[in-house]
């Protein structure tokens, strides 16, 4: 799996983005040891003061745990990962509401489209 | 301390300034581009540091020492231009630097050299002008210095051959040292760097960490480069 990085956001935001859908869709898994700093900036490409912005992020959100023995792990917590994914979802949700919105549909009308048979 | 110093640094030739009034503070451990259109003053700046050439006025330390032989055992250059001799092969050049200077890791030179597909028998005369490039690269990486200054590394390769370099430079450098990479080509250089710092008409007239200035300006650094130089431009022209 690549780093995509090309919107002009702060690419430290752009690769918590991508680490994070990594953990939450278990490319690695919970409580599972995490890449080094260096390893992880040099599949990107980018600097590792960037790569560690990003990391300092998710540790802050709990995806992320430093312990003194094993290094940087992912959280073995379910509750944290299930509920980062639930966030992501719901933004998604937003943003796909908000897109609906603007061709005039109301949040259910909107919904009715995912379920909706098409040819 | 600061890695690099520089207090209102000032050169000029024949009486046109390359730098007027020059103050920058770099950190260690940082990729910071020093950009810049064509005349700005980016290789004056680079040559004052590592001692090529005297300013008029000002003061620039490196380390805590004013450019002398010390500083220069602790700067790595990458220069506009290179200077070897056409007969030489690169293996030659590696000997070279390995005697010239202390620092010069011979193991790490030929590991660079496997993934750069450099020939050490390769002669200089022979090489491409990209491959000239990689190589240049390749030797001034090779040394654990404590500040690399490398003028316009990315002129004249390939893509392919840039994603290399950008890699190297990326791999190479230790968190004590710092990289100052002066370019014209913001994009090349963007997914890098730690700051940018840029030069017009001999002042520094931005310095920055590119992330805070992604997120203030909401663009890339090389969308604001090439704004600010532009707008300058037509400005003038009124």
């Amino acid at each position: 799996m690549d780093f995509r990085l090309k919107d002009s956001r702060p690419i430290w935001q752009q690769l918590a983005e991508q680490l994070r859908r990594r953990i939450v869709t278990g490319v690695y898994a919970p409580g599972g040891r995490f890449p080094p700093v260096r390893e992880l900036a040099a599949e990107a490409g980018v600097n590792p003061n960037t790569m560690q912005r990003a990391l300092t992020q998710l540790e802050s959100e709990g995806l992320l745990v430093t312990n003194r023995t094993a290094g940087r792990c992912v959280t073995e917590e379910a509750s944290v990962i299930e509920g980062t994914r639930e966030r992501l979802a719901g933004e998604l949700a937003d943003e796909f509401a908000e897109d609906m919105g603007m061709l005039g549909y109301s949040r259910s009308e909107a919904a009715a489209f995912l379920t909706r048979e098409r040819e | 301390m600061y890695l690099v110093e520089c207090t209102d640094l000032r050169k000029s030739y024949s009486g046109h300034p390359a730098l007027d009034g020059v103050d920058l503070r770099l950190e260690r451990g940082k990729i910071i581009a020093l950009a810049g259109p064509n005349g700005s003053g980016k290789t004056t700046l680079i040559k004052i540091l590592n001692g090529l050439l005297q300013p008029d006025s000002g003061r620039v330390t490196i380390d805590g020492h004013a450019p002398d032989r010390y500083t220069r055992s602790i700067v790595s250059y990458l220069p506009d231009r290179d200077y070897f001799a056409e007969w030489m092969t690169i293996r030659d050049i590696m000997d070279y630097f390995a005697d010239f200077y202390a620092d010069f890791d011979r193991q790490k030179a030929d590991d660079m050299c496997r993934t750069l597909e450099l020939q050490p028998a390769m002669k200089i005369k022979n090489l491409s002008k990209g491959t000239r490039e990689k190589m240049q690269l390749m030797l001034v990486m090779s040394r654990k210095a404590s500040l690399y200054l490398l003028d316009e590394p990315l002129a004249g390769v390939d893509p392919a051959a840039r994603d290399f370099i950008l890699h190297t430079i990326l791999t190479s450098y230790n968190d004590a040292g710092s990289v100052l990479i002066s370019t014209h080509l913001i994009s090349d250089v963007e997914q890098v760097l730690d700051e940018v710092i840029f030069l017009k008409e001999g002042k520094v007239i931005l310095h920055e960490n590119t992330d805070d200035l992604r997120q203030r300006e909401n663009r890339s650094v090389d969308e604001l480069f090439r704004e600010m130089f532009r707008v300058q431009s037509w400005k003038e022209e009124e």
